[in-house]
C-alpha cells in the first residue's frame, strides 16, 4: 500500500489531540477512536500524512478528538470530501468516518458511489441504529419495529438499510465488520482496510447507552465470522445476505484497481483538441 | 409536554397551556389540518417534528408522516402530496434548509402553499447549532412568504394564520413561519389554545391545487420547459415570474387580513407587518426582527424613562418586504438603528439593514442609519445591549454614521 510508507514507530498516543470528547460515558465511539489511533500505530503513519474526514452527528466529531488532519464536513457529505482529498493528493491516507444516519440517511448516495468509483481509502462506520445527535430517532439500520423514537413510535415500518451488501453491489474492494466492544480486533480491521487498495468499508457496531441501552447486549451476540474473508463477490453476497448482523471480520476483499486519476493534463492546449475535430 | 394549567372561563372551549415554541407550532399545526406531513430531525428543530409525530401516533391529528431520508426528500415528498390535493407541513432550519434549496426555490414557482416552520439557525461555517437568523435570510430571495414570531403565543397563532394565507386564492405561494431556535424553540411560556371548531371556521376549505394538480380527470403536464428552448418562448415564463411577483405583493394585503381576522375571532392582535412600538413622538429609532423585541421593547421603556425619545418598530413580515408600511412607520424620525441576527456578506451590514435603505430611499429624504449585528450562534442581545444601540443610534442626530457595522457581541 502506497499511502502508507515506513516510518519511525508511533504510539497510538501520537494521535489523539487533547481535546476531551463530548460523548456520554459508555458510548462505543471511545473505543472506536482507540481503535483507529492504534491502527495507524500500527501502520506508522506519520500523523501529517494522514487526513480524518467526516460528516455530522455524535460519531462525526472524531476528527477533533485525533491530532492528524482532520475535517467536519456538513451533513451526510464526509465520502465526497475525502474522494477529492485522496484525489487531489494521493500520497495521504485518507479516513472517511461517520454514524449510520449520516451515511446511509442523508449521505446514502455519496455511499453507493463511493463504492463504485473505488478510490483508496478507508470508510468507518460506527453503526448504532440510531441518530444520537439529535436525540434518539430511527436510522437506516433501525429494525422496522422499534418503537422508542418519538418521531416514529409505532416503529418506522421500513425495511432496514444493509450497508454491507449494498457496499458489496455497488463495488466497494474490502469490506470488514467489527465490534466497538473488541477495539484490538477493530483496530486490526481499521489497519487491514487501510493497507488494502481501493475503496474500503468498515461497520463497527457501536451501542449508543443513551438511547439503546439494549445493545448493551451486542457483547452476548457478536462472534468471529465462521469462515476466511472471501475474494469471490458472489459468494460473499451469498454470506452477507444470509448473516445477522454479528458476524465480526473481513468479509470481502476484492482485486478491482482503485480509481486514481491521473492529473497530468492530457492535451496541450485547446488548439490540440481542435485538430482532433478538424474533418 | 404540555400541561393544562386553567381553563378561563370566558372562553368557549379555550385552554391555556404552558408549553415550548416547538411545542405551540406542532399543536398550531394540529389546528390546522394537515393531510401530510415529512420530517427530518436538526437541531433545533428535533422536537418540533417529534411533538407533530406524537400527536398522530395518539390520533389527535390525522396526517401521513414521511420520515424521509434527508431535508431534499422532504420537500419533494410535500411536492408530490401538494400536487395530489393534500395540505402539508414541514420545518426544519441551518444546513437542513440549505440541503433543501433545490425543490425549495421551485416550490413558490408551482405556487404551492405548503407551511414550513423555520427554527432559524445560525449559518454555518464555523460550526455551530445555536440561534440566528441566517439560515432564513440567506433564501430570502427564493420567494417564500417569511414571517417572524416575536413569542410563543405569536408562533401557535401565526402558524394557523400561514395556511389562511399560503391558501388564499391570490396568494397560492409556501409560508415560513420564523421562530428563533433556542429563545423560541425551547423557551416555555403561558399559550392560550383556540377552539378546534372556531379555527376550522376561520381556514375555511382547504385550497391546494385548483390550478396545478396531478389528477386523473385533469390530465396535465406540471411545469413543462418554458423559454425560448423549446418552449413557447420567453414569454410564458415572464408570465409566471409576475404572477409570483403579484401574488408576493397581494400577499401583503392578504396577512393583514388574515390578522384582522384573527383578532376579530380570538381577541389577540399581531401587528401583521410591522409593529411600532412608542413610536408616536419618538425622535430617533431602533428596528428589530423575532424575539431579540422582548428585550429591546424593554430598554426602550427605561430609555423613555431616562428621557429619551425612542421608539422601536418590529418588521414581523420580512417577505414580501412591507415597504409602504415601514414607509410610515418611518416617516417621523430622525435617526434609526436597525438591529440585525445575520450578515449581509455584499454590504457589510445586516440583511434587514440593507433592506431598509431602499424604504428610506422611497422616503425621498435623507436619515442617518446605522447597522448592528448580534446574537449571532445563540449569543444573547440584553438590555446592556440595546441600550448600547439606543446610545449609538441617538450619537447619530449630531454626529456622523459609521460605515461599519457594530458587532454587538464581539466582547462577550
Amino acid at each position: 500500500m502506497e499511502a502508507v510508507s515506513a516510518c519511525p514507530s508511533f504510539s497510538a498516543r501520537d494521535y489523539k489531540s487533547d481535546v476531551k470528547p463530548v460523548w456520554c460515558p459508555g458510548c462505543g465511539d471511545y473505543s472506536v477512536l482507540s481503535s483507529i489511533t492504534k491502527a495507524m500505530a500500527e501502520l506508522s503513519v506519520p500523523p501529517e500524512n494522514v487526513a480524518l474526514v467526516s460528516g455530522i452527528g455524535c460519531s462525526s466529531r472524531i476528527p477533533a478528538y485525533t491530532n492528524v488532519f482532520g475535517f467536519h464536513g456538513v451533513h451526510g457529505r464526509a465520502l465526497p470530501i475525502a474522494t477529492g482529498l485522496k484525489i487531489s493528493r494521493p500520497e495521504l491516507t485518507v479516513i472517511a468516518s461517520g454514524g449510520d444516519g449520516d451515511g446511509f440517511s442523508i449521505g446514502g448516495n455519496h455511499f453507493m458511489h463511493a463504492c463504485r468509483r473505488n478510490v483508496d481509502m478507508t470508510y468507518i462506520v460506527m453503526d448504532n441504529e440510531v441518530y444520537g445527535m439529535t436525540k434518539g430517532q430511527a436510522s437506516p439500520t433501525t429494525a422496522p419495529d422499534w418503537e422508542k423514537s418519538k418521531l416514529t413510535p409505532e416503529g418506522t415500518g421500513i425495511n432496514p438499510f444493509r450497508p454491507l451488501v449494498i457496499a458489496l453491489a455497488s463495488g466497494a474492494n474490502f469490506i470488514a465488520r467489527s465490534f466497538s466492544g473488541d477495539p484490538n480486533h477493530s483496530a486490526r480491521m481499521i489497519a487491514e482496510a487501510i493497507r488494502h487498495p481501493g475503496f474500503s468499508f468498515v461497520q463497527i457496531l457501536s451501542p449508543c447507552v443513551t438511547f439503546r441501552p439494549e445493545q448493551r447486549d451486542w457483547k452476548a451476540g457478536i462472534r468471529q465470522a465462521p469462515v476466511d474473508a472471501t475474494t469471490d463477490a458472489a459468494r460473499a453476497a451469498r454470506r452477507l445476505m444470509t448473516d445477522d448482523g454479528f458476524n465480526i471480520g473481513v468479509l470481502f476483499r476484492g482485486d478491482r484497481k482503485p480509481f486514481q486519476p491521473s492529473m497530468k493534463a492530457r492535451v496541450e492546449s485547446v488548439r490540440d483538441l481542435e485538430k482532433e475535430f478538424r474533418i | 409536554m404540555s400541561t393544562i394549567i386553567e381553563t378561563p372561563p370566558q372562553a368557549t372551549g379555550n385552554k391555556v397551556i404552558l408549553c415550548e415554541g416547538n411545542e405551540a407550532a406542532a399543536l398550531a399545526v394540529a389546528l390546522a389540518r394537515p393531510d401530510m406531513v415529512a420530517v427530518y430531525p436538526i437541531t433545533p428543530q428535533s422536537s418540533l417534528v417529534e411533538h407533530v409525530a406524537k400527536l398522530i401516533a395518539e390520533g389527535r391529528m390525522d396526517a401521513d408522516i414521511v420520515d424521509a431520508e434527508g431535508e431534499h426528500s422532504v420537500l419533494s415528498a410535500l411536492q408530490g402530496g401538494a400536487l395530489a390535493g393534500a395540505r402539508t407541513y414541514t420545518a426544519t432550519c441551518g444546513p437542513g434548509l440549505a440541503f433543501m434549496f433545490e425543490p425549495y426555490f421551485r416550490t413558490p414557482g408551482m405556487r404551492l402553499p405548503l407551511v414550513m416552520t423555520i427554527v432559524t439557525r445560525d449559518g454555518i461555517t464555523p460550526q455551530s447549532v445555536w440561534g440566528g437568523h441566517q439560515d432564513a435570510m440567506t433564501v430570502r430571495e427564493a420567494g417564500w412568504i417569511q414571517i417572524y414570531c416575536e413569542s410563543v403565543q405569536e408562533v401557535l397563532d401565526t402558524t394557523v394564520m400561514a395556511f389562511k394565507i399560503a391558501e388564499h386564492h391570490d396568494v397560492m405561494l409556501p409560508v415560513n413561519v420564523c421562530l428563533d431556535g433556542n429563545y423560541l424553540s425551547y423557551g416555555a411560556s403561558r399559550v392560550e389554545m383556540p377552539d378546534q371548531a372556531e379555527v376550522d371556521e376561520f381556514l375555511g376549505d382547504k385550497n391546494v391545487n385548483w390550478h396545478v394538480a396531478l389528477d386523473p380527470l385533469r390530465p396535465m403536464a406540471v411545469d413543462p420547459l418554458t423559454g425560448g428552448s423549446g418552449g413557447k418562448g420567453p414569454s410564458s415564463f415572464v408570465r409566471y415570474r409576475r404572477g409570483q411577483c403579484r401574488g408576493m405583493q397581494n400577499a401583503l394585503r392578504v396577512i393583514t387580513e388574515a390578522h384582522e381576522e384573527w383578532a376579530q375571532r380570538f381577541g389577540r392582535r399581531f401587528a401583521p407587518l410591522v409593529e411600532s412600538y412608542r413610536m408616536d413622538d419618538a425622535e430617533f429609532a431602533l428596528m428589530t426582527l423575532g424575539s431579540m423585541t422582548g428585550a429591546a421593547k424593554d430598554t426602550v421603556d427605561e430609555a423613555r424613562e431616562a428621557g429619551k425619545k425612542v421608539g422601536l418598530v418590529k418588521i414581523k413580515t420580512f417577505s414580501p418586504f412591507p415597504v409602504e408600511a415601514l414607509k410610515q412607520a418611518l416617516s417621523g424620525i430622525k435617526a434609526l438603528g436597525v438591529v440585525d441576527r445575520a450578515v449581509d456578506f455584499r454590504w457589510n451590514c445586516g440583511p434587514m439593514y440593507r433592506e431598509t435603505l431602499g424604504v428610506l430611499y422611497r422616503l425621498g429624504r435623507h436619515l442617518p442609519t446605522a447597522s448592528f449585528i448580534g446574537g449571532l450562534a445563540g449569543a444573547d442581545l440584553t438590555l446592556e445591549h440595546f441600550h448600547r444601540v439606543i446610545d449609538a443610534t441617538e450619537a447619530l442626530l449630531d454626529g456622523p454614521a459609521p460605515d461599519e457595522p457594530v458587532w454587538l457581541n464581539a466582547n462577550d
